[in-house]
């Protein structure tokens, strides 16, 4: 008996399987038609099902960026929602192309787990959160405040780190769940509530009156977050970076959705260079000419993702700090496309 | 002296009962305040209605958002429940990522299965072997044609792209169907005499009832494709109902053992006596008792099986409960009891399912109860 549930069960199992020749990921992707994308489950601005029931988010969009530099059309993507455990699996496994799904980039996972980060799409870090009424404008004014933290997370070791370092001194206030600090914050159990910056901006947008509450300019750990896909594919590592580079070449070079066409006309080189009007720099990636310009008629630039997701015009409100291109005081910068 | 008489012609009219043992009064007497011990409940149990009453009023009803309300109705100090969040999600919850202008589709899965469940589950009506044919053998199949797409003209529709109460039922009926002739399967291996069939199936129930639902899916979808040749994938909702299909029937064969072990030697002997063979004696004779025995047992474990669906959320299956939950990072949604509001629909609906499966259990054991009942 248990053999014939055995063998219904691998009957079952290998009619439904989908077994792609392995060859490199470009041909893949280009063979099947589509782009499968690893998203999280939900977090606000990064990628979150929006009100017409699609992904949107940051980390969407550069998806979607990739899908238009090889498809020449961003909705080529599938989604695939994955747990913080599953995810490094799903990847090496080849069950998605590209994880673009809030991942810390760090030594140990880009060495250990045979994968390779593209770049950080978002440069988050621990952030202090304050009511507008108490009148504090920097971290450096925290000293002797009573902060709402999670126990036994690194934010709590981060937030003794940075107050001993300045010499200051808080009162922990202590919980173990997350919803209990934001809960505790609200009630004004304490003076601020600590966690990484978009986790702040996000749970701020669900509080009555978001206006009432300030996040404090400084960042106190690093996370950066970025795409990541696997080892061993050359051309594949080079589309992923590229894309994201070209974002913010083009971010940089002042071309926007809106005045894409327009600027095919332009005299700069280094725009010609991006949109493939001089030279050719797809076809050596596996990509057209102009895939450059395909990214940005489709997504637009960095700066206009980062706006619509998780920029001061969104719910969400994260101004772009370290995120900013390095000639306005952040550290975004792409190598010359030339 | 005929005139007079020592016996009364006529009854004395009825009195109403005393005050005191009939009435509002008596019944609060009688079952509220009969003794020391009563009235102090009683007073504990009111002071609990009078607390617990007005909040739940409040937040539910009082202050709460109705649907068609906006957001800006529910972004106030002390709003109760946004009931406007789950009306304008509501499709999500139910379809998941499933395409907009594909929604007639699960709609025609929902209206055929409830077109074949019903007079299936309804005992008066004729036809019933026809209605089981197509329910367990065509329905299925027409359900997989039509989600999945890619055939007919149909565009296909992955199933990453399912969710919502939709994939919560594919996974529990699923589950359901196939565990109870897999159950019942393992069940007879395991009284079997034949050693080899006894000891797999032996091994089959206790590896599976020893390891948590929890640990089952999570080999399924990080393990599982470790073991598999490079580029070689199995759809994610196919290991999942894999899974659960397995667990469940592995619970449901120690409950048909239950059933089984209920039934007196005498029955299989007389029914070996009337040369039946082995599988006449178990399907005319043997089955029919025992599984009545234990529909008690059978609907507990569906319950606890349409429950446990709730678990695939943690390998990122958008089931019900995490359409919900990743409703709940929509921002222009953002709301103080966003979260909350949407468990609490969650919870309305697993309540609605699970109490539905215990009171039709409950009306099949009247219905065939046939002097067993103790």
């Amino acid at each position: 008996m248990s053999k014939k549930i055995i063998s219904f069960a691998l009957a079952a199992t290998l009619g439904l399987t989908a077994t792609t020749a392995y060859a490199d990921i470009l041909s893949d992707v280009k063979a099947k038609g589509y782009l499968q994308c690893g998203v999280t489950g939900g977090v606000a601005g990064f990628s979150a099902p929006d009100s017409s029931n699609n992904w949107s988010g940051l980390e969407v969009d550069f998806c979607r960026a990739m899908a238009a530099a090889i498809f020449n059309d961003s909705e080529k993507v599938r989604y695939t929602p994955l747990t913080s455990q599953e995810r490094f699996t799903a990847l090496s496994a080849g069950e998605i192309d590209i994880l673009s799904r809030t991942t810390t980039w760090t030594m140990s996972r880009d060495t250990q787990l045979g994968i390779n980060f593209v770049g950080t799409m978002f440069y988050d870090g621990q952030g202090f959160m304050v009511r507008k009424a108490d009148g504090i404008a920097s971290a450096k004014d925290l000293s002797g405040a009573a902060i709402c933290i999670e126990s036994g997370t690194t934010t709590e070791l981060n937030a003794a780190d940075y107050f001993a370092a300045n010499g200051m001194e808080f009162n922990a206030v202590v919980f173990v769940d997350q919803d209990e600090v934001v809960k505790a914050y609200e009630d004004g159990r304490c003076d601020v509530y600590t966690t990484d910056s978009s986790a702040l901006a996000s749970e701020r947008s669900k509080f009555a009156n978001p206006d009432d509450h300030l996040i404090l300019p400084e960042i106190i750990s690093k996370e950066p977050l970025g795409p990541v896909v696997r080892q061993g594919d050359d051309l594949w590592f080079n589309i992923a970076r590229w894309t994201y580079f070209a974002l913010l070449e083009a971010e940089e070079l002042g071309v926007t959705q809106a005045n894409v066409d327009e600027q095919l006309g332009s005299d700069n080189p280094a725009i010609k260079r991006l949109l493939g009007v001089e030279g050719d720099f797809g076809t050596p990636i596996g990509l057209t000419k102009d895939w450059a310009y395909q990214i940005v008629k489709h997504i637009g630039n960095y700066g206009e993702s980062y706006e619509r997701h998780v920029g001061p015009s969104t719910p969400i409100g994260l101004a772009r700090g370290l995120n900013a291109l390095w000639r306005d005081g952040g550290i975004q910068y792409s190598p010359p496309i030339r | 002296m005929s005139e007079t008489a020592y016996v009364r012609t006529e009854m004395v009219p009825s009195l109403p009962a005393p005050s005191r043992s009939s009435g509002f009064v008596a019944w609060l007497r009688k079952n509220l305040f009969a003794s020391v011990g009563d009235t102090l409940l009683t007073l504990v149990g009111a002071a609990f209605l009078i607390w617990a009453i007005p909040p739940l009023y409040s937040f539910f009803i009082g202050n709460a958002v109705p649907p068609g309300g906006t957001v800006e109705q529910c972004r106030v100090e002390s709003v109760g429940a946004c009931w406007a969040y789950i009306a304008a999600r509501v499709n999500f919850f139910i379809y998941g990522f499933y395409p907009i202008s594909e929604y007639w589709r699960p709609n025609t899965v929902f209206a055929l299965g409830a077109l074949l469940l019903i007079p299936l589950l309804w005992p008066r009506i004729p036809f019933k072997r026809l209605n089981a044919l197509l329910f367990f053998v065509v329905f299925p199949v027409v359900v997989y044609v039509l989600l999945n797409g890619g055939m007919f003209g149909l565009r296909p529709v992955p199933t990453e792209q399912w969710g919502g109460l939709l994939v919560t039922l594919i996974i529990s009926l699923v589950g359901i169907i196939c565990s109870i002739p897999l159950g019942i399967l393992l069940a007879l291996g395991r009284q079997s005499k034949l050693p080899i069939i006894k000891t797999l199936c032996v091994l089959f129930i206790e590896l599976w009832r020893a390891v948590p639902l929890i640990t089952v899916l999570f080999m399924a979808s990080i393990m599982l494709p470790l073991f598999m040749p490079q580029g070689m994938t199995v759809d994610k909702l196919l290991r999942a109902l894999v899974g659960v299909t397995l667990f469940s029937s592995a619970y449901m064969a120690e409950v048909i053992r239950g059933g089984l072990q209920a039934i007196g030697r005498g029955q299989y002997e007389a029914g070996a006596s009337l040369g039946l063979n082995y599988w006449q004696r178990m399907g005319f004779i043997v089955l029919p008792q025992a599984l009545k025995h234990v529909i008690p047992g059978i609907v507990n474990n569906f319950i606890s099986l349409f429950k446990d669906t709730s678990l695939v959320s943690i390998v990122g299956i958008f089931d019900l409960l995490n359409t919900i939950q990743a409703a709940t990072a929509d921002i222009n949604w953002a709301a103080p009891t966003q979260a909350v509001t949407g468990y609490v629909f969650a919870a309305a609906v697993y309540w609605v399912f699970c109490f539905s499966m215990s009171r039709y259990s409950l009306y099949m054991e009247r219905r065939l109860n046939t002097g067993h009942k103790r």
